[in-house]
């Protein structure tokens, strides 16, 4: 069947974020269109998560505005994953109670999912290759088959745009290639994926666009526009100029 | 098997029973989200702050869940909201306000008059004494309980195992945190009557702990913890009727032994 749907992308325009009293964003401006895979990358303590907090609303914007298609996000259509220490992993949950939780916000009071809840839920577990581990419990899974069960909580939410914070942190390489072919079949599909990172890892090369973020808005384009020598410097200094000369060829050292 | 229908053959017998069902259940129920949540210690901290409340219901002569229920919600909230304006650490204001609030209580009760309590009662639980007043009042606020867990559980449980996902989704984490507060103050004043207050919180973690070991899911952890602690409290009820114990401690015990079994034989079916 045909899952490709009429998408909006997100444009976030001149905002600003002040957190306990500095500033952690500053006139951060850009857009991402439908059906885009992008990587926002940058040093630690750079303001990617405030970035990711401030587009969903979890952060109060000292200025500018986040909209989705030319009107607010709607709380519906955007999906979040959080960093992984920010989950409770001590709840008792089945993979399949965690993406039903996807439902939740289509329900209202005294509601419990339906047929087609519950139909919605077994096609997310199968696209994410979770359906035979369905009934496992959430703590029993490896780092990169717990990132498959929160996009697959996306997907049941029927979220437009998916944002994934740190969604690499424990993940072996290999877990990491598999959710960005899942990530890559939703974008696709029309989707706006936005993954924060702080390595510079060669996954950087998968995405479509990368957002260079130290505060401000560094870079943004495809990886291998992105990633001046200037841009790099900024961003991780001396050895991130080697790093990325060795992934993304020599015109980034500036040789 | 007389001995097992011996004792309802008088009245205040079987109010003890209904009420120490009402315990058994209801505790595990809001249990399961204390201890997954790690609310405990917020657990115990209400049910000690309530004392002050029942002892000025007790001076008027009054049924002292009047005073326990508001004194009980408001509690909850404070507690939440000391911290937040403070800044100081919620474990801290929890504890500031719980050793207060007891403290106040048992200087009602000591220099207050008219009071015709036992505090041991109070402190213990004496569920022999609970009056047909109770056993209504006990009913009618666990249908209320269970009515706001009903309606809210898909709410409760997305801001337990994730909050920050949970607001993105657009649910009000904070307005559910305080439903869920409330709730567990009904719940632990009608615990109160059969655990008392020092020992409510046996029954509110001790069950539902021993069901999360053995069970897979929230919703597991919660019926079989039901069912744990409806028997612990039958079971504390009979010995406190045959053996003359105070409830409160019969009914802890026996909750603490199932866990004991539950953790032993956890350890022994997981290490073979």
């Amino acid at each position: 069947m045909d899952r490709r749907i009429d998408q909006p992308g997100i444009t976030v325009d001149d905002v600003t974020v002040v957190r306990g009293g500095h500033t952690a964003l500053s006139d951060v401006t850009f857009s991402v269109g439908p059906a885009t895979l992008m990587g926002i990358v940058g040093p630690n303590g750079a303001g990617k998560s405030t970035l990711l907090e401030a587009i969903v609303g979890l952060l109060p914007l000292s200025k500018g505005s986040v909209t989705l298609h030319g009107s607010a996000i709607d709380k519906g259509g955007v999906a979040y994953v959080p960093q992984r220490d920010r989950i409770n992993w001590s709840f008792p949950a089945t993979v399949h109670d965690v993406v039903m939780m996807g439902r939740c916000c289509n329900l209202g009071w005294f509601r419990q999912p339906g047929k087609r809840d519950r139909e919605m839920v077994c096609e997310c577990l199968k696209r994410v290759n979770m359906w035979d581990r369905r009934n496992s419990q959430i703590t029993q899974l490896s780092g990169g088959e717990r990132q498959r069960v929160f996009i697959g909580r996306a997907l049941a939410q029927e979220a437009s745009v998916i944002l994934l914070d740190e969604a690499f942190s424990g993940v072996d390489v290999g877990a990491q290639e598999g959710i960005i072919e899942v990530l890559q079949t939703l974008r696709d599909e029309g989707r706006v994926v936005v993954l924060v990172t702080h390595d510079l890892t060669n996954l950087a090369q998968r995405f479509d666009e990368i957002l260079c973020v130290n505060h401000h808005i560094c870079a943004q384009g495809p990886p291998e526009v992105a990633f001046t020598p200037e841009v790099v410097m900024e961003l991780y200094g001396s050895h991130g100029i080697e790093f990325a000369a060795n992934h993304y060829g020599p015109n980034v050292s500036g040789q | 098997m007389d001995h097992i229908f011996e004792p309802f053959q008088y009245s205040f017998m079987v109010r003890a029973l209904i009420v120490s069902v009402l315990v058994g259940v209801m505790c595990p129920i809001l249990g399961a989200y204390v201890i997954t949540r790690g609310r405990s210690f917020m657990g115990d901290a209400l049910a000690h702050s309530v004392l002050p409340a029942m002892v000025v219901a007790f001076m008027l002569g009054i049924s002292p869940f009047f005073a326990a229920v508001p004194a009980g919600i408001l509690i909850a909230v404070l507690m939440g909201g000391v911290s937040r304006r403070t800044g100081i650490s919620e474990d801290t204001s929890i504890g500031i306000i719980f050793a207060g609030m007891f403290a106040l209580g048992l200087v009602m009760l000591s220099t207050g008059t008219n009071i015709n309590v036992d505090i041991e009662d109070l402190l213990l639980g004496q569920v022999l004494g609970v009056s047909r007043t109770d056993v209504y009042v006990s009913l009618g606020l666990t249908a209320l309980v269970l009515a706001g867990l009903y309606a809210f559980h898909r709410q409760l449980v997305y801001t337990t195992f994730d909050v920050v996902g949970a607001a993105v989704v657009g649910i009000k984490t904070r307005f559910i945190e305080y439903v869920l507060l409330a709730l567990l103050a009904l719940v632990i004043v009608i615990g109160i009557q059969a655990a008392g207050i020092v020992l409510v919180m046996a029954m509110l973690i001790t069950p539902a702990a021993a069901a999360y070991l053995l069970a897979k899911r929230f919703v597991g952890v919660m019926a079989l913890g039901a069912v744990i602690g409806a028997a612990s409290a039958v079971t504390g009820l009979y010995l406190s009727y045959y053996v003359d114990l105070p409830s409160g401690p019969a009914m802890a015990l026996v909750a603490t032994g199932v866990f004991a079994v539950a953790a032993v034989g956890k350890r022994r079916f997981a290490t073979r």
